[in-house]
C-alpha cells in the first residue's frame, strides 16, 4: 500500500455487455430518490406552516416557506450552546486521538521493542469489545472522580482509540525504514523523527482520521447522555434527543424538530460532501486485512 | 511540523519531548547495534504509555469491573460508596433468564438482527455492483448519495424518520394517500414498529456495507472477468462464480460488523418508540441503559451488558467459521 492514495484501480469496467447503461441508471436513481427523501422531507417540512406540516395528506412543497420553526426552536432551545459544547468536545477528542493514536501507531510500525505484539494484540481485541460493556463503570468512575457535566468527562472515554492506533500503524509501515536509519544514523532523537519526519509523511492519513475521529464525536449519544444531567453541558445530539422525546417541550411541534434536525445534520452533510473522498478511503483502509 | 524530510539532516534541532531518547545514541556511522535496539525499546514504551494509561482506565478496567459488578446488588447508594456493593453470585443471571423482560429484548435484538442484517448486505451488494458496472462519470455522485445517511446524526435522522413514519401527516403516509390508501401507524402498532426500525436501520447502513464491496469489486483483477467472458459466462453466472466467490472476506467482513452494529441498536428506540408499543422496540441495550440509568439496578444491567457481549462474541465466532469453512 503507498501512503496516501488508495490503490488507482478504478480501470473503469469497460461497456458492461447485458447489463445495459439506462437500466442501471434508471435503478441508481431510484435507488438514490429513496436515500435522499428523508432528508428532502426534514429539509421542506422545517420551511412549512403549522397548518401545511399537519395537513392530511400531506402537502410535499411548502407553498409559503417560512423561517417561524427555526425562530421558535431558538427561543426554546438554546442551540449554539450545545453547538459550542459539541465543537469543544470533538476538537478535544480528534486532537488528542491524532497525536495518542499517532504515538502508538509509530511505535507498532517502526520501533522493535519487547512487548510490542502484545500491545498490538490488545489493540485488535479493543477494536472488538462494544461500548456497552463498559457504560456502567465509566459511570461510576466518573461520579467520583466528580467529572459528570464536564468536558473532561466526555473526552476522557474516547481520548484514544483503537481504531486510530490501527489505522496509523497500517499508513506508517509503508513509509520506507532506510528513511528513518538514515535520521538516526546523524542523530535524530525517536520523538524527532516521529513529530519531523513521520508525521508529514502521514498527513492523508491524519486526515482521515480526523475527519472520523470528529464525526464519531459529533454523533456520539450515548455516553453524553449518561454523563450530563446540567441541561447547559449537554452536547447537540443530547440536546436534540431530549427535546424530541419530552412532550412538554417539542409538544409534537414537527416543525420545529424538523428544524432542529436540519441544522444538526447540514454542518455534518456539508463536510462530508466537500471531504467525501477521504470517507471512502477510510472505510476501505479499515476493511482491509 | 511542516518540514520536510530534508529536516532529518539537522539533528541539531532535536528537542526533547516526553519521548525523547537520549540524542547521543547511535551517532554517526556507529553500527546499530545493542544500544540503538534499547533505545527503541525505551522509546517503544515511551510511545505505547499515554494509550496503555487511557486504556488501562477508561476500557481494561471498566470491562472487569462490569464482570464483578454484574455479582453484585450494584445500585444508587453504591455510586457514591461501590465498596458496599454486596456479593450475590450469579443471582443476577438467573434472575435473567427469567426476567420476560429481558427475554423479550432478546428476541426484538434477534429479530432486528435477523431481518436487518441480510438485508443490508444484499441491498449493499447491489448498489456495490450496479455502481460498479457501467456508471463512470455519475459514480461518485451516486456513491456520496448512498453514503450520506451513514455519517449524519443518528439522534437527528431517528427524529426525522419518526415524522417521516407518522400516520397523519408523514412522507409514508402521504405515499399512501396518493394512491387512495391509508397508512397504518407504523411506530405505534406492536407488528409494525419493529419492521419500520429496521427500514430505517437498512436505508442509513447500506452506505457502508457498498463502499466495502466497492473496494473488493475494484480488488478482482479484469482478467479475470475477461477470462470468463471469453469463456462464455454470462453476467448471473460471472456473478456467482467470481464474483462472489472472490468477494468472501469483504461478505465476511461487512457481515460481521454489521452484525455486531445491530446487535447493539440503541439510539433508534430510544428517540423513536421509547421501546413501545407493549416493549415490541425494546432492545438489550435500551433495556440495559433503563436498568442500569434509570432504575440503577447496576448489577443486574452488568448482568445484561455480559449476557449481550457473549451474544456478540459467539455469533462474531460463528460467522467467522462459516464464512471460512465456505471458501474452502
Amino acid at each position: 500500500m503507498t501512503v496516501g492514495r488508495a490503490p488507482a484501480r478504478t480501470a473503469p469496467t469497460g461497456a458492461p455487455r447485458n447489463l445495459r447503461r439506462p437500466l442501471v441508471h434508471v435503478l441508481l436513481s431510484l435507488g438514490l430518490l429513496i436515500m435522499s427523501a428523508p432528508f428532502l422531507w426534514m429539509a421542506l417540512s422545517s420551511f412549512k406552516t403549522t397548518s401545511e406540516l399537519s395537513a392530511s395528506p400531506p402537502v410535499w412543497i411548502p407553498t409559503e416557506w417560512t423561517l417561524a420553526n427555526f425562530r421558535e426552536l431558538l427561543d426554546k432551545l438554546d442551540l449554539p450552546l450545545y453547538f459550542m459544547n459539541s465543537v469543544i468536545v470533538a476538537v478535544l477528542v480528534t486532537v488528542s486521538n491524532l497525536v495518542f493514536c499517532s504515538m502508538l501507531g509509530y511505535a507498532l510500525a517502526k520501533l522493535r521493542f519487547t512487548g510490542r505484539d502484545k500491545i498490538f494484540g490488545v489493540v485488535l481485541g479493543a477494536l472488538m469489545v462494544p461500548g456497552n460493556l463498559m457504560l456502567l463503570p465509566l459511570f461510576v468512575l466518573m461520579s467520583k472522580l466528580k467529572l459528570i457535566d464536564s468536558y473532561a468527562g466526555l473526552v476522557l472515554p474516547f481520548a484514544a482509540g483503537a481504531f486510530g492506533v490501527f489505522l496509523m500503524r497500517q499508513f506508517m509501515q509503508s513509509i520506507p525504514d532506510e528513511l528513518l536509519e538514515a535520521a538516526r544514523m546523524d542523530g535524530a532523537g525517536e520523538w524527532y523523527i516521529f513529530w519531523r519526519i513521520v508525521m508529514p509523511l502521514v498527513k492523508p492519513a491524519l486526515a482521515t482520521l480526523s475527519i472520523f475521529t470528529f464525526l464519531g464525536s459529533w454523533n456520539n449519544f450515548v455516553w453524553p447522555l449518561i454523563a450530563t444531567n446540567d441541561p447547559d453541558k449537554y452536547t447537540l445530539p443530547v440536546a436534540l434527543a431530549t427535546f424530541a422525546t419530552d412532550p412538554n417541550k417539542a409538544g409534537g411541534s414537527n416543525g420545529m424538530l424538523m428544524a432542529g434536525a436540519f441544522l444538526v445534520v447540514l454542518p455534518v452533510l456539508i463536510l462530508f460532501i466537500a471531504l467525501q473522498r477521504h470517507f471512502t478511503q477510510g472505510i476501505a483502509t479499515a476493511g482491509m486485512k | 511540523m511542516g518540514t520536510t524530510t530534508s529536516a532529518a539532516a539537522e539533528p541539531a534541532k532535536v528537542k526533547d519531548g516526553p519521548g525523547a531518547p537520549a540524542p547521543g545514541a547511535g551517532r554517526q556511522g556507529r553500527p546499530r547495534g545493542k544500544r540503538s535496539m534499547g533505545v527503541q525499546n525505551a522509546a517503544g514504551w515511551l510511545f505505547s504509555t499515554p494509550f496503555l494509561v487511557l486504556f488501562t482506565v477508561f476500557m481494561a478496567f471498566p470491562i472487569l469491573a462490569t464482570l464483578l459488578m454484574s455479582f453484585t446488588d450494584f445500585g444508587l447508594r453504591n455510586v457514591t460508596r461501590p465498596w458496599e456493593a454486596n456479593f450475590i453470585g450469579f443471582e443476577n443471571y438467573t434472575e435473567l433468564f427469567g426476567d420476560e423482560k429481558f427475554l423479550k429484548s432478546l428476541f426484538n435484538t434477534a429479530y432486528f438482527v435477523v431481518v436487518g442484517v441480510p438485508l443490508t448486505i444484499a441491498l449493499g451488494l447491489v448498489v456495490a455492483v450496479l455502481l460498479n458496472n457501467g456508471i463512470d462519470r455519475a459514480r461518485t455522485f451516486f456513491r456520496v448519495g448512498f453514503y450520506a445517511p451513514v455519517v449524519t446524526t443518528i439522534v437527528a435522522v431517528a427524529v426525522v424518520w419518526r415524522f417521516v413514519l407518522d400516520p397523519s401527516d408523514g412522507l409514508v403516509a402521504g405515499l399512501f394517500s396518493e394512491v387512495g390508501l391509508t397508512a397504518p401507524d407504523f411506530l405505534g402498532s406492536g407488528t409494525l414498529a419493529m419492521p419500520s426500525m429496521i427500514a430505517m436501520a437498512v436505508w442509513r447502513n447500506v452506505g457502508t456495507v457498498m463502499v466495502l464491496f466497492i473496494a473488493g469489486l475494484q480488488a478482482i483483477p479484469a482478467e479475470v472477468r475477461e477470462a470468463a467472458r471469453l469463456d462464455g459466462a454470462g453476467v448471473w453466472q460471472e456473478f456467482r462464480g467470481i464474483t462472489v466467490p472472490l468477494l468472501r472476506p469483504t461478505l465476511l467482513y461487512a457481515t460481521v460488523i454489521t452484525t455486531i452494529g445491530y446487535l447493539n441498536v440503541f439510539e433508534e428506540p430510544f428517540v423513536m418508540t421509547q421501546g413501545g408499543p407493549s416493549d415490541s422496540t425494546l432492545t438489550v441495550s435500551l433495556n440495559m441503559y433503563r436498568e442500569g440509568f434509570n432504575f440503577f439496578h447496576m448489577g443486574y444491567a452488568s448482568a445484561m451488558a455480559y449476557v449481550l457481549f457473549v451474544v456478540i462474541m459467539g455469533i462474531t465466532v460463528l460467522q467467522l467459521r462459516l464464512l471460512k469453512d465456505n471458501t474452502k
